[in-house]
């Protein structure tokens, strides 16, 4: 007897075994064991904050290479995006990259585009590390999968105000005035907020003449840097990008303006490598009291071999240590969970407990919020055309000088 | 406030302003004669100011010195790309020689990001950071000598379109496109020529403009945004009136920073660019349509 299968039939058994196939299908994706994991590295890579977005860059991208040296089990996949620079721009680059299928997303130097990154990241449920941002509203959002390794805007100026005092005690010089000056992106204004809010806590010697904020896309600062020199002030308090330091400095010799301390409390710009090639002699002096790498740390200086390795003429400072520590992170998560499925590996990052790493401070892990608050700033002084760190002086590196020398003597 | 502090600032936006002025000259004439907006007009400047950091950097040619070669090249630049792309899109609809120009932008930013990155780059000549002080004033040595070179370039153009009979001509081609062909001057060629010019002056602005703020590729599309609306408050077309409103932003910015906020410098600007556009649309200084 033979068994005649019709065409309705065949199409029926046909879409039946389809639908098997496609229901099981997902089954079996959630029961594989990934083997790498796929990390989405978002930075501005063009624009006008695109030499820090890939200093970050170099600090992710050499992380595999160095974990697997310290023994980790470092099957990783970067996938890497620019955002330009811009809000909109990094928020469609986020979800470009989840649809891709980026398993975790590290980013943005920036605190407006990570705030953008971090909508799209808890919306998607995809684990979203912050490694340079501080507006501190990113982790007070109640979001589940969003985690910052970076110290947010109180936390910067408290340590920066308190290292100050540091600073003043040192040198035997303390100001009686100073002119803040910032940018006024959402970095700079949340700065400029904590400093409003925490300076009466603080007890400073000194009072804050004037305040003034700029764009930091600005193409000059001439008029900000006259008017900060007509009041006088002793010290110069900047919360400033790159280019901005730069121009701020070369206004204020070019009007022969000497203030005997150049401190910020807190903000890229002076330690960067970007500001000593352009400078040169005249980059020496300014103090910057920020979060750095502890120089004394093992993991450190096997980053920095490698770095320098990898990277003969770029300088090793923050941006790439805060990056590498983001990768550790995202790394060591994936291995404890050993998924790569959000909730998990947001469950597992929740739980990070990494005592030996590269930026100075405590335990590197992240409270209720999401936050570490373990990071601690040190005082950085400009010597010798590089920063050292000058303070704590447990862990500096040279002595701290002031005051400022003459632009005309150097 | 202190009085010279007002002087001081005062003095440093007109000369910004000078240098502003010259970079929009060169939209202006060319919008003028061949009425054509171009929408590359601040990657171009880009483009030369990449030319004078080269140069610098190569052969330490100082930019006050590499503008002249820059300016010849961006001569034949722009009259090439009048003549081989811009002319066959001379009777289409705005709309197309718009896009056409901002395609040509966009190439020449990618173009510069490919082979500069995107870092800035700045020229650091031995007088960069000096001030010379009159009285009791302390102004900057690169923007005098800047805004004095941007007042030469502008009176030389000025006199190249009285006195010559090409510049003659050339306004003739401005003023009545039909009555031109009529009397036989060959208008095509003479529009690549004013595209030409209005790249020089561009290609001396770039150059001189390393000496003031560092460069990246992406300092085009803002470059070109503050020239329109320089050459608008001024006139579109009219040369005299680019020179003043780039003279009246740069001292607008000057001052509202000093007595406003610095970070509404900007705001002011445009400001002023709406009260003309409301109060006398053809510009300070341009005709009446």
């Amino acid at each position: 007897m033979t068994t005649k299968i019709t065409r309705r039939q065949f199409a029926a058994g046909t879409a039946a075994s389809a639908a098997l196939l496609a229901g099981s299908a997902p089954f079996n994706i959630v029961r594989a064991q990934p083997k790498a994991l796929k990390i989405g590295s978002i930075h501005p890579r063009s624009g006008y904050q695109a030499q820090l977005g890939l200093a970050c860059q170099r600090g992710i991208d050499i992380a595999p290479r160095v974990l697997k040296q310290l023994g980790m089990n470092a099957e990783v996949e970067i996938m890497s995006a620019d955002t330009e620079s811009n809000v909109d721009i990094a928020r469609s680059r986020a979800e470009k990259l989840i649809n891709d299928g980026a398993q975790v997303l590290i980013g943005a130097f920036d605190s407006g585009q990570s705030a953008a990154i971090a909508q799209v990241a808890e919306q998607k449920g995809v684990p979203y590390i912050v490694n340079v941002a501080a507006a501190p509203q990113i982790t007070e959002q109640g979001y589940k999968f969003v985690f910052r390794n970076f110290p947010t805007a109180p936390m910067l100026v408290g340590d920066g105000l308190n290292l100050m005092k540091g600073v003043f005690e040192k040198s035997g010089i303390t100001p009686k005035t100073a002119v803040f000056m910032h940018c006024n992106d959402t970095f700079g204004q949340s700065m400029a907020g904590a400093i409003k809010a925490m300076a009466p806590r603080f007890n400073l010697p000194f009072q804050i003449v004037e305040t003034i904020s700029y764009d930091p896309q600005a193409k000059d600062l001439s008029v900000e840097v006259a008017k900060a020199k007509a009041t006088g002030a002793e010290m110069v308090m900047p919360v400033t990008r790159l280019n901005d330091a730069i121009l701020i400095v070369r206004e204020m010799i070019k009007q022969r303006w000497e203030p005997k301390i150049i401190m910020s409390p807190g903000a890229p710009g002076f330690y960067e490598g970007q500001f000593y090639k352009t400078l040169g002699k005249f980059s020496n002096g300014m103090i910057t009291n920020v979060p750095w790498y502890n120089p004394r740390s093992s993991i450190t200086q096997k980053l920095l071999d490698e770095f320098t390795k990898a990277y003969k003429n770029e300088m090793f400072e923050l941006n790439v240590g805060f990056s590498f520590e983001a990768v550790m992170v995202a790394v060591d998560a994936f291995n404890r969970a050993k998924t790569a499925n959000g909730k998990e590996l947001a469950d597992a990052i929740r739980q990070t407990k990494i005592e030996n790493h590269v930026m100075a401070g405590g335990t590197l892990e992240f409270d209720a919020k999401g936050q570490n608050v373990n990071i601690r700033s040190v005082t950085l002084q400009n010597l010798d055309q590089r920063p050292k760190v000058v303070l704590p002086l447990e862990i500096a590196e040279d002595n701290l000088a002031l005051p400022l020398q003459s632009w005309s003597k150097r | 406030m202190p009085i010279e502090l007002v002087f001081t600032v005062a003095v440093q936006g007109i000369l910004t302003g000078l240098v502003y002025g010259l970079m929009a000259l060169g939209l202006s004439v060319i919008f003028g004669v061949v009425r054509v907006v171009n929408f590359a007009h601040g990657e171009m400047m880009t483009i030369a100011s990449y030319a004078a950091i080269v140069a610098f950097g190569a052969w330490n040619i100082d930019p006050l010195v590499a503008m002249v070669p820059i300016a010849v090249i961006l001569f034949a630049v722009g009259y090439m790309l009048q003549a081989v792309l811009i002319n066959p899109f001379i009777n289409r609809p705005e709309h197309s020689q718009f896009i056409l120009l901002a395609a040509v932008a966009i190439i020449m930013v990618n173009g510069l990001l490919m082979i500069f990155g995107p870092d800035a780059r700045n020229v650091l000549v031995d007088y960069a950071l000096d001030s010379i002080e009159i009285g009791p004033l302390l102004v900057d040595k690169v923007r005098v000598i800047t805004a004095a070179l941007a007042l030469l370039i502008a009176a030389g153009l000025f006199a190249f379109f009285k006195l010559t009979r090409t510049g003659r001509a050339i306004r003739a081609c401005a003023d009545n496109y039909l009555g031109a062909l009529v009397v036989g001057l060959n208008v095509k060629k003479l529009y690549a020529l004013t595209f030409g010019i209005g790249s020089a002056c561009v290609g001396a602005a770039g150059a001189m403009m390393t000496l003031l703020i560092d460069t990246t590729p992406n300092l085009g599309p803002a470059f070109t945004l503050q020239a329109f609306v320089i050459v608008i408050i001024g006139g579109l077309g009219s040369m005299p009136g680019a020179l003043l409103g780039g003279v009246l932003i740069g001292l607008s910015e000057a001052m509202s920073g000093l007595f406003f906020a610095p970070s509404a410098k900007t705001m002011f600007g445009v400001g002023i660019l709406i009260l003309v556009l409301l109060f006398r649309p053809q510009g300070l200084l341009g005709r009446k349509i």
